[in-house]
């Protein structure tokens, strides 16, 4: 943890001021359990935090923040696995839990504005009981929020067909460094007056200000919706038969991959029948009407066995589908039951380049004497190695280290990047040189530079110190 | 403090503190938890509790920063049904608090009620038995009334007054629960023994729910014997962080039934049966006490397994059994889980399947049924705020359902939901708090009265 020295007792009363004084706390344990997300083995201490309950609040926090050049880490529920709300230098942690309401469904205009404490599940139930749909669609939707998806640009189970969280962004309202306010984008489906600055805050990992609010694209609810699995008995097949899905022309909804180990896991958990010793499982689901959805998954059922599933299975109800879903979604804290420590990546190639990933990740593990189970979003080409470890084991750990080096070197080398939808936070900055070339990194630089001259948005975030030395793992 | 305390503090803090490394902080629990539910607060979370007890083993943090959000968890385990990863909150939250017990200095009030209401009375049949016949004679003398009349107890202690307030008649002291002999009703083939569990609070302020549990069972077959010498199931000072105590009720208890010699062992309060079921875990984890004595430890581990096989809820038991003709019930009827029967034995369907069987009666699920309503043992009593908000969310939930009967299987959710109905003013609007057994024992009543 941090050494920061809490803060002046003079600009905590001013904090307690602006949000009153339950909305300020500094007691040492409550500010402990604000210096983690789901990062493994980062850890800060935030000198306090602060809980605002409207824009006009966090507008004057920041400004406060400014003045006193006071770091300002914003942070949702901390589900996110890049380290990226986690206070490495002190500050205050802003949580804005308490901005969690839905403002407006527009059903004229298809759009739902909401405050970034909104949790996601929250948004998908609300739109989808008036037959609207919120495609963005992460792996920890049941307690993450808005707001962190749109700071990490989410994706999830429907990132295929529907994209990530930044393309049902249209507008937002935005808290800069100064603690000035601005809104960018709006209703308007087609906006093209100056930069487009929303895509710009989207993804920008809380370095760049603080959104307040959001103005996001709702579809209309899909009629229909069919999950089927497929199972093989070879890692290849299974990532031929992504290929040749995508080939023969279909988008499914979602096109999840699971090996052996993640399938063992998960069953184990949640009991939803999916089969043990297979090499890899993929799930399937296709969305839209009726007709189509049946064709197209029976096709995709059809294109597995041809490339050598032993068995497809598609879902009889709706709620089979569900099960088989939330299976998926618990991959990762499943996994967690094997060994003390999880490390969860975030590796992506080109989609054609599947089956090359599948076995450089393997071929690492093997070399470097490590367990990697993978599983992630085969059809999109984000993949999640997830290496079960003990972090408190430092031979071992080295060793962790050394194979997610090569996984990466894997990943860029088959044009890929070092993060689909994760974000780049802590985890991750030492390797964005691999993916960005020096002059990128300058504009990007030079953006956080304008937008933040002092440096006191989520300091320490995307852009690694100079000198340090590269590495996914850190000890505790 | 002594050495030996600091000690044993640490040794019960190791083992949590070890424990808590199988959290990756992904949060799926929070959605599951009352007290994150109402606060939106990390440190009232499953996962920010975890994350104090591990910064408290690795001593970044001192016990007495962390006792306030232990104290605030209701000890649901909703947690450990979401979490994949199959972290077991309830042992870390156990062994925290036995380690904050060890070490903390509370205030004198809160120390007398743990050590006296928690440690002796609740710990000792005999003073048990004393506590119902004094609650017996403060009902008999009218000095309740004088009480009720004077408002003293809200005043005094405002959760206890509440709880006072919607007690029901405690029946003589002398009216034991026993077996009537029965088991050999003609015409009811017989389906096993039955030793029946009756419960510290139960036996004091709801002894009658008993006397119908057994009714029913004797109804349905079984042969029911009530241990002499049994007494409280020990999760009160478990919970309590109590554990070396926890663990002496648990050997009397093992000791009772085994002279009975039964089939089952039968409870109806799901927090109980919880702990009853879990004698093993506690009896392998306890570390001091005894010391050096290994093979006695493996021993009672081994009593404790073959006493928790044997272990069922009263709905596990009757879900699926032949009953008698049962007499029609009017109304609609919603459920409450009790937690510990949902989330630590894992048994949903069989108390809604009994339900179902009752005739006349229109089941309606209770929207957040798996949510905790706010009892926690004596949280009602400890945490009267937070319990509170927790009981009108959930009285909310009741009162959209139209129920006219809300079916209970746990003693402090029973007690909590009359609390509950008297103060969102359902009970005026003709809504009665049951335990299932009272409902099953009324319709078989009623079925021999028409069959007659």
């Amino acid at each position: 943890m941090s050494k920061s020295a809490p803060l002046d007792e003079r600009i905590l009363e001013e904090l307690r001021q602006i949000v009153g004084p339950d909305g300020v706390v500094i007691d040492p344990a409550e500010r402990a359990v604000y210096g983690y997300d789901a990062t493994p083995g980062h850890r800060g201490r935030p000198d306090a935090v602060v809980f605002p309950t409207s824009t006009e609040q966090v507008r004057e926090v920041v400004a406060l923040a400014a003045r006193e050049r006071v770091p300002v880490i914003p942070r949702g529920s901390g589900t996110n696995l890049s380290g990226g709300t986690v206070p490495v230098s002190g500050g205050i942690v802003l949580a804005l839990t308490r901005m969690n309401r839905i403002l407006e469904i527009d059903e004229a205009n298809l759009t739902a504005t909401v405050e970034p404490g909104v949790i996601t599940s929250q948004l998908h139930r609300a739109v989808e009981q008036r037959g609207l749909f919120y495609p963005p669609d992460p792996g920890s939707q049941a307690i993450s929020t808005i707001g962190g998806n749109l700071a990490e640009n989410a994706g999830g189970l429907r990132g295929l067909k529907y994209g990530v969280t930044g393309d049902y962004v249209m507008g937002l309202q935005v808290v800069l460094a100064s603690g000035q306010l601005i809104e960018t984008g709006g209703k308007n489906v087609k906006d093209v007056a100056g930069y487009d600055l929303t895509r710009l805050f989207v993804g920008s990992e809380g370095t760049l200000g603080v959104i307040t609010r959001a103005t996001l694209k709702l579809l209309p609810l899909p009629e229909h919706r069919r999950v089927a699995l497929a199972i093989f008995s070879q890692l290849e097949a299974a990532a031929r038969a992504v290929s040749a899905i995508i080939a023969a022309h279909i988008i499914p909804a979602t096109l999840e991959f699971l090996d052996r180990g993640t399938v063992e896991a998960v069953e184990d958990y949640a009991h939803v029948g999916l089969p043990a010793g297979a090499e890899a499982v993929l799930l399937l689901a296709q969305d839209g009407p009726r007709e189509a959805v049946d064709r197209e998954i029976e096709r995709m059922a059809e294109i597995c066995r041809r490339e050598g599933a032993g068995e497809v299975h598609v879902a009889a109800s709706d709620a089979e589908g569900d099960r088989l879903m939330a299976a998926r979604r618990y991959a990762l804290s499943a996994l967690a039951r094997r060994r003390p420590t999880t490390i969860l990546e975030d590796a992506t190639v080109p989609r054609s380049r599947l089956a090359e990933m599948v076995r450089a990740i393997q071929a690492a593990a093997e070399r470097h004497r490590v367990e990697v189970c993978t599983f992630g979003h085969a059809g999109d080409g984000n993949l999640h190695p997830t290496c079960l470890t003990d972090e408190r084991d430092r031979e071992e750990m080295a060793r962790v280290e050394a194979a997610f080096e090569e996984i990466f070197e894997a990943a860029v080398r088959l044009g890929g990047t070092i993060t689909g939808e994760h974000g780049v936070g802590l985890a991750k900055r030492e390797y964005l040189p691999w993916r960005l070339s020096p002059a990128t990194l300058d504009v990007m630089r030079a953006v956080k530079q304008a937008l933040d001259p002092q440096g006191i948005l989520n300091p320490g975030k995307i852009f690694a110190e100079q000198g340090r030395r590269r590495r996914v793992v850190h000890a505790a | 403090m002594t050495g030996t305390t600091q000690r044993a503090a640490s040794d019960w803090l190791d083992t949590a503190g070890d424990l808590t490394y199988r959290c990756i902080r992904c949060g799926f629990c929070l959605p599951a938890c009352p007290t994150y539910g109402q606060t939106l607060l990390e440190p009232e979370s499953p996962r920010g509790r975890i994350a104090l007890v591990r910064a408290a083993y690795e001593g970044m943090l001192s016990l007495s920063d962390v006792a306030p959000h232990l104290d605030l968890c209701i000890g649901c385990r909703a947690c450990e049904t979401a979490c994949p990863a199959g972290v077991p909150y309830g042992a870390i939250l156990e062994q925290a608090r036995a380690a904050v017990e060890r070490q903390v200095a509370r205030p004198w009030p809160e120390r007398l009620v743990r050590a006296v209401g928690i440690g002796r009375i609740l710990g000792s049949p005999r003073w048990l038995r004393l506590g119902g016949w004094l609650l017996w004679a403060y009902q008999a003398t009218g000095l309740q009334r004088v009480v009720r009349a004077t408002g003293l107890l809200q005043r005094l202690w405002p959760s206890l007054g509440r709880l006072e307030a919607v007690l029901p008649p405690v029946p003589a002291p002398w009216r034991k629960a026993g077996s009537r002999g029965a088991g050999t009703r003609t015409g009811v083939p017989r389906r096993g023994r039955v030793a029946f569990f009756l419960g510290c609070v139960q036996e004091m302020a709801l002894a009658d729910v008993s006397r119908a549990a057994i009714r029913v069972l004797e109804a349905a077959g079984f042969e029911v014997v009530v241990p002499q010498g049994q007494g409280c199931c020990g999760a009160v000072h478990a919970h309590a962080g109590q554990l070396e105590q926890a663990v002496r009720q648990a050997r009397r208890n093992i000791e009772a039934f085994e002279r009975v010699q039964a089939d089952y062992v039968v409870n109806i309060a799901g927090g109980c049966g919880a702990q009853l079921k879990e004698y093993p875990k506690l009896l392998a984890h306890v570390r001091d006490g005894d010391r050096g004595r290994d093979p006695e430890r493996q021993r009672w581990l081994e009593r404790a397994r073959r006493f928790a096989e044997r272990v069922r809820d009263f709905s596990e038991l009757l879900a699926d059994a032949p009953l008698p003709p049962m007499g029609r019930l009017e109304g609609v009827v919603t459920y409450q889980d009790s937690c510990h029967l949902r989330h630590v034995q894992r048994v949903v369907e069989p108390p809604r399947r009994l339900l179902r069987r009752i005739p006349g009666l229109t089941y309606v699920e209770l929207p957040e049924a798996d949510r905790c309503c706010g009892a926690g043992g004596i949280y009602n009593l400890t945490q009267p705020e937070m319990s509170e908000q927790v009981l009108d969310r959930k009285m909310a939930h009741v009162r959209a359902t139209g129920a006219t009967i809300l079916a209970v299987a746990n003693t402090p959710c029973h007690l909590q939901l009359l609390v509950g109905a008297r103060k969102s003013g359902l009970d005026r609007q003709g809504l009665r708090v049951r335990h299932i057994a009272e409902l099953l024992d009324e319709a078989i009543a009623r079925g021999r009265v028409s069959g007659d």
